[in-house]
């Protein structure tokens, strides 16, 4: 704040103050011939009068006490101008004390299973409480509050890793988020050749599909595919070109939502964590989603 | 009867009719809304029926077309009997009526449609804002030109209120709706990041203040004592709670983004201004209670003062709360819950609503040469049934607010939140439907009164002209 501001702002509130309190000041103290007085004398409408009683005691303590808070709360507070008030207090000083405070009393308890691995992590009971508290508060919005996911958001109860699913890996994606991108072919294609690649999808995974169409659609997806979903449909999860010979689909599994993503693309996004928890706690969060998938 | 010895009552009684069907309009679509909010197929899978859509236009129908009605209707009224004279240029007060009622159109077809600026309470997109601008302008003529005119030397303390809320409106309008349209439904805002963020609340606190607090005063301060049939208590508590309060309001938007990317000067300064309203508030309340000391036995058989009365008890105690939720470390809990939804609606259906239907209710018999109402007996009926609606809404709120407060902040052994935001929706489910019982009790309140007018506005001949009062 510049030295104009800081004198603008606290002149506009002494202002505002004591002109208030000066005010209340004069009108409470009654001149005689006013106190005596019935009505102040106007009358509008044939019968709108006007008593003139003096300012009650209870309400004058009450505007007095307001104003002494108001004078206390700017000495304490930043508020009077530039002047941050004599506790130097801000509110970005309050968040950093209670994240300290937060950490000082939580942290050992995240620590405790630093000497772990994430395998043995999965299969202690007190880890995968932990991780599933932090995955209620964290992950349950995209990936449901029972792990099975969305359209869009992957279900982590399965064995179907698009990234892997070795602990490092599921480390990685949470600290680091992930990107899928699957880039939109329409244009390339066209819609007869759309009309193949879809069938051909299907026919990976086993589904109905025109044989003719299907056979036609191989040849492009070996052209267009196979970098990211592997020559055998299998996916690469090294890019995260997922599997496409189960029968699990991300984007939806009817033949118009597998033709709408290979048409337009897809850019998936898992937000990184790595900022927002600690490494101590990703880990929790690795052990309670290996602990999701081990009954599969 | 000569033209210029009588005043001119055309779009007071205007006004005042569309107050009660724009209410019921308002009202209604707000039950619609607290219902979605517990069984959301009522949106039928049609946009235009989406909460999101119907919420603003809800806001804006009893804000604006209720609220609005029965200000402007009331202070044309006013403005003439304090000012013992008939109004300035009556043929803009006609305009006046017609644009505000194709503004409330205009809203009703492009809120649902889902055009907006996004500003909560200024959502109607730049064109409509601009025509706003015109019939206030309009609006502000007729009024100053009635004060100018005036036969009597002092000012009636509800003009000073009426006249307020007048000239902050058109500015709070203007300031907050300046934008750059992009082309006739689109435009954004001169203001960027966190200074948009406070020029809205500036304007959505000032809205409170001064449509919702300052213009409703002004009605108060003429229809109270009239009904009453008593002066008002202290003229000079009103000189000082009328400064005060006009000036203070100014202070208060920042309460409203506490704890966000505001410095934190602007909030505190926000936060004790709000405090400091409390007592110019009050001063508002205390004038209108302590006006029926020595006809206290008339609250027994006049059901008109009921809502007066109460409705000033629904202003005390909603301008005790908000300041107390302006407390950070109050607000820490209250904000972002349904506290905040309870609180509001303290204010608009105890304070705004009762005090707007006890002077339709002074006013609407006047307006058409009748004695009283058609039936005082259902006016009764009327005040219990929406007394209990506005008790039954705000403690469902309340508690449903706490709850969902307390739920966030709830923390396990290991700092983990304690519930998700699913189960403290679910919490909230049984207040919901409270509620929602009492928006309709409310609504039906208000039916009641609908009918009652059309009874007492239908029954007999007219006899509307009244000849001007000679200044006493």
């Amino acid at each position: 704040m510049t030295v104009f501001w800081s004198i603008f702002i606290i002149v506009l509130v002494v202002i505002q103050v004591v002109g208030a309190l000066w005010m209340l000041q004069s009108y409470t103290t009654v001149a005689k011939a006013d106190a005596e007085a019935d009505t102040t004398g106007h009358v509008w409408d044939a019968d709108l009068r006007e008593y003139n009683k003096p300012l009650p005691r209870w309400w004058l303590i009450l505007f007095w006490l307001t104003a002494v808070f108001t004078v206390v709360y700017l000495a304490i507070y930043p508020g009077f101008g530039s002047f941050g008030g004599v506790t130097g207090w801000t509110q970005n000083s309050q968040y950093d004390q209670e994240v300290a405070a937060a950490e000082a009393r939580y942290g050992d308890i995240f620590a405790a299973f630093a000497g772990m691995s994430l395998q043995d992590m999965s299969q202690d009971a007190d880890a995968v409480r932990l991780g599933r508290n932090l995955y209620l508060n964290n992950c349950a919005t995209c990936h449901g509050s029972d792990a099975r996911g969305a359209k869009g958001f992957p279900n982590l109860t399965d064995n179907d890793w698009i990234y892997g699913g070795t602990p490092a890996a599921i480390q990685l994606s949470i600290s680091n988020g992930r990107i899928g991108v699957m880039p939109g072919l329409g244009a390339a294609l066209g819609d007869q050749g759309l009309d193949e690649v879809v069938a051909h999808v299907l026919s990976l995974s086993g589904r109905e599909a025109d044989a003719g169409l299907a056979q036609a659609g191989a040849t492009r997806y070996a052209q267009l595919c196979i970098a990211c979903h592997a020559p055998d449909g299998r996916g690469v999860a090294a890019v995260g070109g997922p599997n496409l010979t189960d029968d699990i689909w991300l984007h939806g599994s009817r033949p118009e939502d597998i033709r709408a993503v290979i048409a337009d693309g897809k850019v998936n996004q898992m937000p990184a964590q790595r900022d927002l928890l600690t490494e101590d706690r990703i880990r929790t969060l690795v052990a309670y989603v290996l602990s999701l998938s081990r009954g599969n | 009867m000569n033209q210029t010895n009588t005043y001119d009552d055309v779009a007071v009684r205007q006004f005042s009719i569309m107050a009660v069907v724009w209410g019921i309009v308002g009202m209604a679509v707000g039950a619609l809304i607290a219902a979605q909010l517990i069984w959301p197929q009522l949106n039928f899978d049609l946009p235009w029926l989406q909460y999101g859509r119907l919420r603003p236009l809800h806001t804006n129908a009893v804000i604006f077309a209720f609220g609005g009605s029965a200000l402007i209707g009331t202070s044309l009224y006013v403005v003439q009997r304090t000012c013992h004279v008939p109004l300035f240029a009556p043929a803009l007060a006609r305009f006046v009526f017609w644009g505000w009622q194709l503004v409330i159109l205009l809203a009703a077809i492009s809120l649902p449609l889902g055009l907006t600026q996004g500003k909560e309470y200024a959502e109607l997109i730049w064109p409509i804002d601009l025509l706003i601008t015109v019939i206030w302008v309009a609006y502000a003529i007729v009024f100053f030109g009635t004060i100018a005119i005036r036969r009597v030397k002092h000012i009636y303390v509800a003009n000073w209120f009426y006249a307020a809320f007048i000239i902050t409106i058109a500015i709070l309008h203007i300031v907050n709706s300046l934008a750059v349209p992009v082309d006739f439904l689109q435009s954004y805002p001169i203001y960027s990041g966190v200074v948009d963020g406070m020029v809205q609340w500036w304007y959505g606190h000032n809205a409170v203040g001064f449509f919702l607090t300052a213009g409703f005063l002004g009605m108060m301060y003429y229809f109270v004592p009239k009904q009453a049939e008593r002066p008002i208590y202290s003229y000079r508590l009103s000189v000082v709670h009328f400064w005060s309060l006009i000036s203070i309001y100014m202070w208060a938007g920042p309460h409203h983004l506490h704890y966000t990317t505001l410095p934190d000067w602007a909030q505190s300064l926000g936060m004790v201004f709000s405090l400091l309203l409390l007592a110019p508030s009050w001063g508002g309340m205390i004038n209108g209670i302590m006006t029926l000391s020595g006809a206290w036995h008339k609250l027994r058989t006049d059901p008109v003062l009921k809502f007066m009365i109460v409705s000033l008890s629904f202003y005390g105690m909603s301008t005790f709360e908000g300041p107390m939720m302006s407390i950070k470390t109050v607000n820490a809990l209250s904000h972002y819950t349904d506290w905040t939804i309870g609180h509001v609606h303290s204010g608009a259906l105890g304070w705004v609503a009762m005090i707007s239907m006890g002077c339709l209710y002074n006013l609407i018999p006047k307006l058409y040469g009748r004695d009283a109402m058609y039936s005082v007996k259902l006016i009764d009926v009327h005040f219990w049934v929406s007394t209990i609606g506005v008790v039954l809404y705000i403690a469902a709120m309340w508690v449903a607010g706490v709850t969902q407060g307390l739920m966030w902040r709830a923390v396990n052994d290991d700092g983990t939140l304690t519930y998700s935001f699913i189960e403290s929706l679910q919490a909230t489910y049984p207040y919901y439907v409270v509620r929602l019982l009492g928006g309709t009790l409310f609504l039906a309140g208000t039916l009641i009164m609908a009918y009652n007018v059309w009874k007492t506005v239908g029954a007999g001949e007219r006899r509307t002209v009244q000849p001007v009062v000679e200044p006493a």
